[in-house]
């Protein structure tokens, strides 16, 4: 019986096997980027990227179909050109990040909409959405699996700066010159994982596997390596879970996944050992010293 | 003895309003200097000038041959968010970032180095503290022992002994007389004239242009001070272009 609802679907069914693979590849690559995002409060830059993602993907459509190829790249360069001139605005003038994100994705949703009108096609941009995680290719495998390996080896490069640069940038400043470049390549890899997640979970849920597993990180670690193990595992079960969940009661598989996740999230919340509400409520005698 | 800071009739400030005016001096390799004067006297401008943050609006400070980057720096209000999950020793690590780059490894010689930072600032036994835990003394100790660690020829710092107790203060003192004993470079942005007087043998006071500059006694003198409040004159919105 618990074999049948947890482990047959996946032995049965080849494409349960390949969503499982790329789920857990997107929460390998997000789980960090989102807990950066967040310690940089920056956790609704995911959200706005995906908006100016989104054009990019679409005029990818209208160029040349259902490409996966030419709607990733298109979301690619929409989205690296528009990290990059906002990140360069916000070190460069008064404006602060949040608000030359805005201003750009605004504008590349508004080019996205025109030229799409202009052409006159109806695309379905629900398609784009929500995704279709039970029907990865090998093309977006490849894509996902990618896009999680070049992740972890430039976080890795990056760490050191990356880190010194959220808790103290005049520091970094007053030591070094890769504050900028390092901010940038950091944006770039938002990028390049949301658009491999909107392959499979559509671009709105791309930015709830990014997001959702950092917060119940910081629910449970004091220190960041713990909060990316968290979220990474976390992760990584609403992606197994959800899938499961999917498969039994019908429900699309990329909401079921961040439902999962939106669930693990409750629980954090409630019974979470860092600042959790029963913690909150019911925190002990205080101690001697 | 050559000079490790060169003012040349430097001239700092914000939208091309200036805040530091038409400076000229050297400070010697090895010194120890005070910079004194009001609120809105141009301390931290000039400081800002001097790590690079700040480009000159007219003529240039030269630094001996000195990287901007290896210049220890102590902004007035440093930009640490506190509610970041790191811990002390992380922190103060950072302070080997020219011996470490981007990749160096913290070995056991780097360890040591590191512990023994922290004992210099009294925060042995608080490596695995948060810093979000600190109150507001540690935390400055802890900003020094960073310092301690760059191990550099010219340190800058913000007036490093605001909203400081005592104790503290008189501990970080200490350190900074080593740094001089070291002969290492000093600048140190101050309000506490009894603290001046009695640790730091040269002083500048500045009040947007140079007012006083010279051994600490001739320099604090009541009509030198006075005559600081007064040229602090306020921004003005329609000032005509310096031709000087």
């Amino acid at each position: 019986m618990l074999y049948d609802t947890l482990v047959a679907p996946f032995v049965e069914f080849e494409f349960m096997r390949r969503a499982l693979v790329g789920v857990w590849g997107l929460a390998l690559g997000a789980g960090p980027i989102g807990v950066f995002l967040m310690l940089r409060r920056m956790s609704l830059v995911g959200d706005a990227m995906a908006h100016a993602i989104l054009p990019g993907a679409a005029i990818g459509f209208l160029v040349s179909g259902l490409s996966l190829l030419a709607m990733s790249t298109g979301g690619m360069i929409a989205g690296f050109l528009i990290a990059l001139l906002a990140g360069l605005v916000a070190r460069t003038t008064e404006l602060k990040e949040d608000a030359s994100l805005a201003v750009f994705f605004l504008i590349s949703l508004a080019i996205g909409v025109t030229i799409v009108s202009l052409k006159g096609t109806n695309i379905d941009l629900l398609h784009f959405l929500f995704g279709s995680v039970l029907a990865l290719d090998d093309h977006t495998l490849m894509l996902m699996a990618g896009s999680a390996t070049v992740t972890l080896a430039v976080l890795a490069l990056i760490y050191r700066p990356l880190v010194i640069e959220c808790v103290d940038p005049g520091y970094l400043r007053s030591v070094s010159w890769a504050g900028t470049p390092v901010h940038l390549l950091f944006l770039a890899l938002v990028v390049i994982n949301l658009v491999s997640g909107f392959q499979a979970l559509g671009t709105l849920l791309a930015v709830g596997i990014m997001m959702v597993p950092a917060a119940i990180g910081r629910f449970w670690a004091r220190d960041i390596t713990t909060m990316i193990a968290v979220a990474v595992a976390s992760g990584m079960i609403s992606g197994y879970a959800g899938l499961i969940l999917s498969y039994q009661s019908g429900i699309p598989s990329g909401p079921a996944v961040i439902l999962v996740a939106g669930i693990l999230y409750a629980l954090s919340l409630a019974f979470g050992s860092v600042g959790g509400l029963v913690r909150q409520l019911f925190p002990g005698r205080h101690l001697e010293a | 003895m050559n000079a490790q800071l060169r003012f040349n009739n430097v001239t700092l400030g914000y939208d091309r309003h200036p805040a530091v005016h038409h400076l000229d001096g050297d400070v010697k390799t090895g010194a120890l200097v005070a910079v004194v004067g009001p609120n809105g006297a141009g301390k931290s401008t000039l400081f800002k000038g001097v790590v690079g943050v700040l480009k000159p609006l007219a003529g240039s400070i030269g630094l001996n041959g000195l990287d901007p980057r290896e210049i220890a720096y102590l902004p007035q209000a440093a930009e640490i968010d506190r509610s970041f999950p790191i811990n002390v020793y992380d922190m103060v690590s950072m302070g080997l970032w020219r011996k470490t780059g981007l990749f160096g490894g913290i070995g056991k010689k780097e360890q040591h180095t590191v512990e023994r930072a922290l004992e210099t600032v009294g925060l042995t036994g608080f490596e695995q503290r948060s810093i979000g835990t600190l109150s507001g003394g540690q935390l400055q100790r802890m900003l020094f022992a960073r310092l301690l660690l760059q191990d550099a020829r010219l340190i800058v710092l913000d007036e490093p002994f605001n909203a400081i107790d005592t104790k503290t203060c008189s501990d970080l003192l200490e350190l900074v007389r080593r740094w001089h004993g070291e002969k290492r470079t000093v600048l140190a942005a101050l309000h506490d004239y009894e603290v001046v007087k009695s640790h730091f043998p040269e002083t500048l006071l500045l009040a947007r242009e140079k007012v006083a500059w010279g051994e600490t006694p001739s320099v604090l003198t009541a009509e030198n001070l006075n005559k600081a409040r007064r040229m602090c004159e306020a921004f003005d919105e329609e000032a005509h272009a310096c031709v000087a």
